[in-house]
């Protein structure tokens, strides 16, 4: 696809950490932003979500898109502000048997040819390094790159220098039609751009019907603080099946440490959701799985359970690209589970459309128009 | 031992708490009001005096972040502030235990 | 795992609570009644006192069960929970529920406030009912409303010196109350007989605490009157603005809260079936109105609203008495002005004010701060931070009050069938 230049003016609908982080991305070349947000910046699923940071190799375009991200975090991170809690506690996948032992070493293989930094864990090394886990795991693989961030003071930031740069953000304004060149609000005002970029998250199909996202709901639980219980990112390597499979309900180990020494417990997904309650079943499942591997879990309290919703694809590839029948508009959504990890590269690759500058990905796997995103592919 | 007082320990050391006590109270009434630290090194004490403000978290008996001034005291009680415990005790850590009062 | 099956759950077992399940089990109905606390009375009462121990003797006769030291953790489903006892997790399965889980004062920041040795006023009073020994300590007493009085001179009784009481309401409101009282003749026996068991005590009306001092603990107090400011030197401060209901469990199981009260209609009817809500949560009333709503709630959920009707006028009595409180100790526009820069506003996680007040929301506010996101929830920041913002402060997640993940755990899927 041609580069569509850099416009004068842009809108940004949506100011979850996408939508900041491509507004933020445009105010930096120059262009005058608008951010127009139906509700709280950040209140959607960047509030929800665990502010894990990750390499995720589930396919080879994930594997660019995640690594190039994390790389344009660890830069970032020397400037963002100290609420923003940005640090390396790296991950550590677990394998629970002997199969997801060699299926770690293969990740170690992909992982290294990607130029990513990772280490295989036996036993003896897993215990030490989490001795809360349960006895019996064969091992594990380290990525200590993988950081944890807490999103919303970097939407908050990202915004501020929207509006030092110039731009606006409108907040409690609800987009209800994208029209050639102008977006049309609730209170009926019209505000023109050359270009829109459509980062709403699970609203996207709003705005688009047909869009090819779905909402997948997940549960999460913080416990009260337990200093030291757990030290990393602990994630197991079933995780990448559920969250690249589409079965209607799944459960994966997906543990965090914050610094407070809170814990976060999760993760579920659910695509046969109808509304944002705690399910107890669903809040137990993820519990009991947690403890399956971390028994002394069993003993912390839970101060809080919540749940968001991820917007999802078929192909497990966010939507990153311009419309294929209109040049002014770009979609910035569909990131799943990684809309934060992946979110400063979707920024990049908005910026690489618009200047023509090239970027270490291939924007093809994220066009809007690709035929995996309405039909799966063919098993291999 | 008065039959009006029970034997507890409060970080390490015996006390005798009334017997009407609540674990809080017999925890200010050996340590004084200040009972913990808050997340940014703040002295604190109980606020409420009814299980709301979370601000009377003791460790009882080895659970951690109880309400103490839900629990009434039993003798033989081992209350823990967030203070460095005493060597002999080691620091309270989430173990096996029983269920914690609600 | 317990199950506990009832026709009526009573949750909460202060004078709203106890009128409740005494009247709902003299009809026949079966009734659970589960509070946190070790012994029932709620705030109020405390334990068996010369005016709960009549409702008390009720209850046990009607064969009234109770649950103390316990608390719902989660709605499983319709009329079904998990709650937390001293045995250990169970399942309360009921047909109606009534919540009367009562009012908490209301904490305003100032600089200090989180100092030890600085307590809620029911509070002090609590914690000296628990055993804490007071005799002998110099204690100011500051905030708002009639509880300052009555805990005055309890504290006076047993042996503490009061150096003063700092009410906030003006002279003038405190003045038209006592006139008021007129059409009250046992409040008027009531107001006399405190302030003879308060001579000698001064009552500063129109001032409020700006400051408490100390490093480690509380040493004094400025408080100040629009004109002046005055140190008091003192052990304790005992500090609240008045009560607001504990709407946590209310708004969790998804009943309409309106300005921090659940919203009911004349038979304590919530916007959720099968839920019921009487006493403080429905508005502050004082323990009168707590005792004839918790009556009518019972006798309705025990579908006799026929016998509930005849307890309507006392009712509106209770609350014409109760909307004249507010109206009196409404609190002045200063006391927003109290907290500084850096006073610590969410305790539980220590955010300062600054940090708190630059949001549109609270919602915002939560998310870029996480206040209100520590161990109580929002319980004691949220009506703070709605009375200096005017934010509407809601939401509530499960669980209802901490519980261990085992807890958590402990409940089936079957359970959860509607």
């Amino acid at each position: 696809m041609a580069s569509g230049g850099i416009p004068q003016d842009a809108i940004v609908i949506g100011a979850g950490i996408v939508g900041a982080s491509a507004a933020f991305a445009l105010a930096q070349l120059g262009v005058r932003v608008v951010v127009i947000e139906a509700s709280t910046p950040a209140g959607g699923a960047t509030a929800a979500g665990m502010g894990h940071l990750c390499v995720i190799d589930d396919s080879p375009a994930q594997l660019a898109l995640t690594s190039y991200s994390l790389s344009l975090w660890q830069r970032l991170s020397a400037v963002l502000p100290a609420e923003a809690e940005y640090h390396r506690a790296g991950t550590i996948w677990i394998a629970a048997d002997d199969a997801e032992l060699d299926a770690a070493r293969q990740k170690l293989a992909t992982l290294a040819s990607a130029g990513v930094q990772a280490e295989m864990l036996d036993e003896a090394q897993l215990r030490q390094a989490e001795p809360n886990l349960r006895p019996g795991l064969p091992g594990g693989l380290l990525m200590p790159d993988d950081a944890i961030v807490y999103a919303p003071p970097v939407v908050r930031w990202m915004l501020h220098q929207v509006r030092e740069k110039g731009g606006q953000v409108l907040t409690g304004a609800k987009v209800v039609r994208i029209d050639p060149k102008v977006v049309l609000l609730a209170d009926h005002r019209a505000l023109p751009a050359d270009l829109i970029v459509v980062a709403t998250g699970v609203w996207a199909p709003e705005l688009f019907p047909g869009l090819p996202v779905r909402p997948r709901k997940g549960h999460l639980a913080i416990t009260d603080r337990y200093p030291g219980f757990c030290r990393h990112q602990l994630v197991e390597l079933a995780y990448i099946k559920n969250a690249h499979g589409h079965s209607e309900e799944s459960v994966s180990f997906n543990i965090q440490p914050r610094t407070t020494g809170q814990l976060l417990i999760g993760s579920s997904r659910q695509y046969n959701a109808t509304d944002a309650a705690v399910e107890p079943r669903m809040l137990r499942k993820v519990l009991a799985r947690a403890t399956q591997l971390m028994p002394g879990i069993a003993n912390l309290n839970v101060l809080r359970a919540w749940t968001g919703f991820r917007a999802a694809t078929l192909d497990s590839l966010p939507i990153i690209g311009p419309h294929p029948a209109r040049p002014d508009l770009y979609f910035a959504t569909g990131h799943e589970g990684l809309g934060l990890t992946t979110s400063l590269a979707t920024a990049a690759l908005l910026a690489a459309h618009l200047t023509g500058e090239p970027t270490p990905l291939d924007p093809a796997a994220f066009a809007a128009d690709r035929p995996t995103l309405l039909e799966p592919e063919p098993h291999a | 031992m008065p039959d009006d007082r029970v034997p507890i320990l409060v970080d390490g050391q015996p006390f005798d708490a009334p017997r009407e006590a609540s674990a809080a109270v017999a925890a200010m009434l050996a340590l004084g009001p200040a009972l913990r630290t808050s997340v940014s090194g703040r002295p604190r004490g109980p606020l409420c005096g009814m299980g709301v403000c979370h601000e009377c978290r003791l460790t009882i008996d080895g659970v951690l972040h109880q309400r103490s001034c839900l629990v009434p005291v039993k003798p033989g009680m081992n209350l823990q502030t967030d203070r460095p415990q005493p060597a002999a005790s080691a620091e309270a850590e989430p173990t096996a235990s029983e269920e914690p009062p609600p | 795992m317990t199950d506990h099956a009832a026709d009526i759950l009573v949750v909460g077992a202060g004078p709203a609570g106890m009128a409740a399940a005494v009247r709902a089990a003299e009809l026949g109905r079966s009734v659970i009644l589960l509070d946190e606390n070790p012994t029932p009375g709620g705030q109020i009462w405390r334990g068996p006192t010369d005016e709960a121990r009549p409702w008390i003797d009720r209850a046990n006769a009607a064969g009234v069960r109770t649950l103390s030291s316990s608390a719902l953790v989660q709605p499983l489903s319709r009329g079904a929970y998990l709650a937390s006892t001293p045995a250990g997790p169970a399942r309360i399965a009921a047909n109606a529920t009534i919540l009367a889980t009562g009012g908490r004062e209301l904490f305003l920041p100032f600089p200090g406030w989180d100092l030890p040795g600085v307590f809620g006023v029911g509070a002090l009073q609590a914690l000296a009912k628990s055993g804490y020994d007071l005799a002998g300590k110099n204690i100011l007493v500051a905030g708002s409303g009639p509880l300052l009085l009555a805990v005055s001179a309890w504290l006076r009784e047993t042996g503490s010196n009061v150096l003063a009481i700092a009410e906030q309401a003006d002279p003038a409101q405190i003045r038209r109350f006592a006139l008021s009282l007129i059409r009250w003749p046992s409040k008027v026996r009531q107001a006399l007989s405190l302030k003879f068991a308060l001579l000698g005590v001064p009552y500063w009306t129109g001032s409020w605490p700006v400051r408490a001092e100390g490093d480690t603990r509380l040493r004094s107090v400025v408080l100040a009157d629009g004109l002046r400011e005055m140190r008091v030197e003192c052990d304790i401060l005992a500090c609240g603005f008045g009560l607001v209901p504990e709407t946590h469990l209310a708004s969790a199981l998804g009943c309409e809260v309106r300005t921090g009260a659940v919203v009911v209609d004349d038979f304590g009817r919530t916007s959720v079936g099968d839920v019921f809500a009487a006493g403080e949560l429905t508005g502050i009333g004082g323990h009168e109105k707590s005792l004839v709503e918790g009556q009518i709630a019972g006798l309705a959920a025990a579908e006799r609203e026929d016998l509930a009707r005849d307890l309507l006028p006392t009712l509106a009595r209770a609350k014409a008495f109760a909307g004249v409180l507010a109206e009196v100790f409404r609190l002045r526009r200063e006391l927003r002005s109290l907290p500084t820069h850096d006073t610590i506003v969410c305790r539980c996680e220590d955010v300062s004010w600054s940090r708190i007040k630059g949001n549109a929301s609270w919602r915002e506010a939560k998310i870029q701060t996480r206040c209100g996101m520590g161990p109580c929830q929002g319980r004691i920041c949220g009506p703070a931070v709605s009375f200096l913002t005017g934010w509407e402060v809601a939401d509530a997640r499960p669980p209802i009050s901490p519980a261990s993940v085992s807890t958590l755990l402990s409940s089936t899927d079957d359970m959860e069938a509607s």
